[in-house]
């Protein structure tokens, strides 16, 4: 028995093979043009070997080396909601008969998937969504399946980009729980595994890895330590940013920080933790069957505020403020956690380079 | 909330009496096919009903009690603002619609024993607070004296005429109603007063200090109500208002009524005007 594994690359396909008996779809990042982003994998050879991101306001861009890692990048492109919290989907339908009758009835559709690699923050994403879909008055059962079906491998960041902020948010590279299992990889050699619940421990105990020796969990360790280190972004600390924030609602930054937002919602799509959505009917032609879907929306669309013929949040000011305030102090309020992780995919996203921490930054000065 | 399944999806319900109130504002009654949600649906005064119309969607409308207070049965009364309520001002009896529900918190009717009441409201404000003036009438010792005060912009706007009409007899209650239109259609005909309903204050005989104020209108008519019962002596904590935001899902997910911290549909609609003061005071919050 021990506390830290070693599984070596050449044994990732025994491990996928061993999850794909079990009837998971095994999904990870994967290169596809000029991004990394979730996909289905069969064989490790699929995973992103030697390439790596540069991430900067505004910009991203990949480049391929020969070096023996498939986790030298940091994150995808996008996180692993899509897959618990669809960005399009039919939720219900209704038929409705001759006579008018109507007959409801829910669409609930999920499957057994296995993320090989999920990065710390986007652990936290989840357990943030957890409590808006499952942890709630009135939870979504769509969500729970997915997530009661779904078996999480944690790889631990050993390398961080530079719109990266968990560490200023209090957080680590390191990631602490929700997993089944999570790994450190060591370049050209394998993974130091750890184990996180009794579902990872079952896969590991029939893998049969050899305990990690003391020189590969102190190398992964320090490896992670590294990506900390990395992080030169800087915050007060949260409490403090929750409360500047609602105390500042007319800071003349708002108003800076407004005139170079185009509202496009980019950030909100990017984003590990936003939720919501807006729900419309797709009928049938021939009027007896109508899908309900729900769709992901944006605080920054103009409609999202529409509300019997006025539109509270008119300008792009009032919609940065409401996507700012309600991710750094009003979720406080709301989920009893904070909204942001700290991947720093909103400030990758955005077509105009805005970085939030920056904003959060002059706000609460 | 009636369900344990799935919170998304609707339950089926027929209309059972189809009322024109105006010219684009209409009534429905309405009951669950499903006579086990019949005999289980019971909401209180002030909460809201998801409603759906086949083909184009949901919207949120409060609940207005049965009229003939019958179990399982209750009414929407429904202006027509955008396409969905466009679609239901078509229905007839007999026709079905989904229903989720109810939502929201209610009006203060434990915390109004004892007291004065006083409800204010203006246009279609007067809806959400029908269910809760029909319970003070129907538990009249437990409750004081009960005043109803009712803006509109002109006569012609008036709807519910015979109830106010019942409530004006009923014992220690009187009602008051005033258009704001300098240039009233009535012909003459209009026996009510005119002006803004916080013109009634002085006229009140109720003890403010001990008083509950319930109010639903336009935002701006809300802080209006709330701050003049508040100088004529009403507490603070015990004047009350109902917000509106928009709403897809009703429980709390979809982020659209969100205010501040708030969900209107989860932490609201009813508020103690205390608790959203500041929160309407700041433009595009």
């Amino acid at each position: 028995m021990s506390h830290y594994y070693f599984l070596p690359h050449q044994r990732i396909d025994d491990m996928l093979a061993l999850l794909q008996a079990d009837g998971y779809r095994c999904v990870a990042p994967r290169h596809h043009d000029s991004e990394i982003n979730y996909d289905t994998i069969n064989k490790a050879k699929d995973l992103p070997w030697g390439y790596h991101d540069k991430q900067q306001p505004g910009h991203y861009e990949l480049s391929k080396s020969d070096h023996q890692h498939a986790f030298g990048f940091t994150l995808p492109t996008a996180s692993v909601k899509p897959m618990l919290f669809k960005a399009k989907e039919n939720v219900w339908k209704v038929q409705r008969n001759s006579e008018g009758k109507l007959a409801f009835e829910p669409i609930v559709e999920f499957e057994a998937i296995a993320v090989f690699g999920v990065r710390p923050c986007d652990l936290r994403g989840i357990e943030i969504q957890d409590r808006v879909f499952m942890e709630n008055s009135y939870n979504d059962i769509r969500y729970i399946k997915r997530r009661e079906h779904q078996f999480l491998i944690a790889m631990n960041c050993t390398k961080a980009h530079s719109n990266c902020f968990c560490v200023a948010l209090g957080d680590s590279p390191h990631a602490d729980k929700g997993f089944d299992l999570a790994m450190t990889e060591l370049e050209g050699d394998g993974f130091v595994v750890e184990i996180g619940s009794d579902k990872g421990r079952h896969l590991l105990d029939r893998l049969n890895l050899e305990a990690a020796t003391g020189g590969q969990a102190q190398r992964a360790v320090h490896k992670v330590e590294q990506a900390a280190i990395q992080q030169t972004k800087s915050l007060p600390p949260i409490k403090q940013i929750e409360a500047k924030l609602m105390a500042n609602l007319e800071h003349p930054q708002w108003d800076d920080v407004a005139s170079r937002c185009l509202s496009c919602g980019s950030c909100t799509q990017a984003c590990p933790t936003c939720f919501c959505h807006t729900e419309r009917d797709e009928a049938n032609v021939l009027g007896t069957e109508t899908h309900h879907t729900r769709e992901w929306d944006s605080c920054f669309s103009i409609d999202h505020s529409y509300t019997h013929g006025e539109t509270y949040r008119e300008n792009p000011k009032y919609r940065y403020r409401q996507w700012l305030t309600h991710k750094f102090s009003t979720w406080r309020d709301q989920f009893r956690t904070k909204g942001c992780v700290g991947c720093g995919r909103c400030v990758t996203w955005c077509p105009v380079k805005i970085d939030v921490v920056d904003e959060i930054n002059t706000i609460c000065k | 909330m009636l369900y344990t399944n799935d919170a998304y999806t609707p339950y089926e319900a027929e209309i059972v009496e189809f009322i024109k109130e105006h010219h684009d504002i209409f009534t429905i009654r309405l009951k669950f096919t499903d006579p086990a949600l019949e005999n289980k649906y019971f909401f209180r005064p002030g909460q809201f009903n998801m409603i759906y119309l086949y083909g184009i969607g949901e919207v949120a409308i409060s609940i207005v009690n049965d009229r003939n207070h019958q179990q399982g049965r209750f009414e929407h009364t429904i202006q027509v603002v955008g396409r969905i309520t466009k679609g239901m001002m078509k229905l007839n009896t007999g026709d079905k619609v989904g229903i989720r529900g109810p939502f929201g918190t209610s009006w203060p009717m434990s915390e109004a024993k004892g007291k004065d009441v006083i409800i204010v409201t203006g246009g279609l404000g007067n809806a959400p607070l029908v269910a809760a003036t029909e319970e003070i009438l129907r538990n009249r010792d437990q409750y004081g004296k009960l005043c109803v005060l009712h803006g509109i912009r002109s006569s012609d706007l008036l709807i519910y005429e015979d109830m106010y009409t019942r409530w004006n007899n009923s014992p220690d209650t009187k009602v008051y109603m005033a258009t704001s239109n300098s240039d009233p259609v009535d012909n003459g005909k209009w026996t009510w007063g005119h002006g803004y309903v916080t013109n009634f204050i002085p006229q009140l005989d109720v003890d403010f200090a001990n008083s509950i104020v319930m109010t639903v209108g336009p935002e701006p008519m809300m802080i209006g109500v709330a701050k003049s019962f508040i100088q004529a002596g009403v507490k603070p904590e015990n004047v009350y208002v109902s917000l509106e935001r928009s709403m897809k899902c009703a429980i709390g997910h979809c982020g659209h009524c969100q205010l501040g911290s708030q969900f209107i549909c989860k932490d609201g609609a009813v508020y103690p005007y205390p608790a959203c003061e500041k929160l309407l005071e700041v433009k595009g919050l």
